[in-house]
């Protein structure tokens, strides 16, 4: 099992609203794919997925605001 | 570290956003390669990831009368208006080369911008939390980025010329209610956008402390 969580992005950022999940729960992922979409201040970016697996749970779903150090979701590892 | 500089001229919004996408392929691909587009758009309306639809303020039809395209795409930030008579500059740099700072790389494209309007005399100003810059109250330079796998994409457009902030009337920019400004209503004279791109241009170089080499592209 392997948590998502979102990464210290810069100094004086500390949350982000998640713009849009590139795939569902149940979803089988690969390293590296873009997982999911987030917007802070005035900047989009991805973030990969760290693990191949399957995309088990999502936490913070589209428009909702999470914080640095948060967990987005679960990756079951294969 | 050098870019690449592509002027596209006067280019269809759509045409440039591909273009935009083949760079960043490019830049991917060729480390430690970086670019910068620079263009003006024929009248079109973009809006960013959750747009509000009452921050356009003119129904469809009426767009489709006035011949202004709207365009929902992947960088941040709400809606804003781009035309001819503004320039775009989009640098398509690739963070891991510079500093991976999402927040400093912001400051720096408006830096680029103060910097460009100091040397007409004019003082811009940046605002916390209202991420472009200002004159006074009024907006000159807006700012809205994606950045894949550290990789920037879209950017700055700054307003030259004063005919094209009528069209703004037809939006909220940025979702906000304020007043847009350009280069050449600050000045009262005239500017022509040519005379400006090359000091842009410095200024991205003395910024980002980049050399470049000049590449003009007829797209």
């Amino acid at each position: 099992m392997t948590k998502v969580v979102l990464p210290e992005l810069s100094e004086g950022i500390d949350k982000a609203i998640v713009s849009y999940w590139y795939f569902k729960e149940g979803e089988k992922v690969n390293e590296k794919d873009d997982l999911v979409e987030l917007t802070t201040d005035k900047a989009t970016f991805n973030l990969p997925s760290p693990c191949p697996g399957t995309l088990s749970e999502i936490f913070f779903h589209e428009g909702d605001t999470v914080n640095v150090g948060e967990i987005l979701a679960i990756i079951e590892e294969y | 570290m050098e870019f690449e500089i592509f002027d596209s001229g006067l280019v269809d919004f759509k045409r440039a956003w591909q273009f935009q996408k083949e760079v960043f392929e490019a830049v991917k691909n060729v480390n430690p390669k970086s670019a910068l587009i620079l263009c003006q758009h024929y009248p079109v309306i973009t809006q960013g990831r959750r747009p509000q639809k009452e921050n356009i303020r003119i129904s469809e039809d009426e767009l489709k009368k006035r011949g202004i395209e709207v365009y929902a795409i992947e960088r941040a930030g709400d809606v804003t208006y781009h035309g001819p008579g503004q320039i775009n500059a989009y640098p398509i740099f690739n963070l891991a080369f510079f500093k991976k700072d999402i927040h400093l790389f912001l400051r720096q494209l408006e830096e680029v911008v103060i910097d460009l309007l100091s040397d007409f005399g004019i003082k811009g100003l940046r605002y916390a939390g209202l991420t472009g810059v200002w004159i006074g109250r009024k907006k000159i330079a807006s700012i809205g980025i994606a950045i894949r796998n550290w990789i920037t994409f879209h950017g700055l457009s700054i307003n030259i010329k004063k005919n094209d902030l009528d069209n703004f009337r037809f939006i909220r920019p940025c979702g906000m209610d304020i007043e847009m400004t350009s280069l050449e209503t600050e000045l009262e004279r005239d500017i022509e956008v040519e005379n400006v791109k090359e000091n842009l241009i410095y200024k991205f170089r003395n910024v980002f402390r980049v050399s470049y080499e000049a590449r003009r592209v007829d797209r």
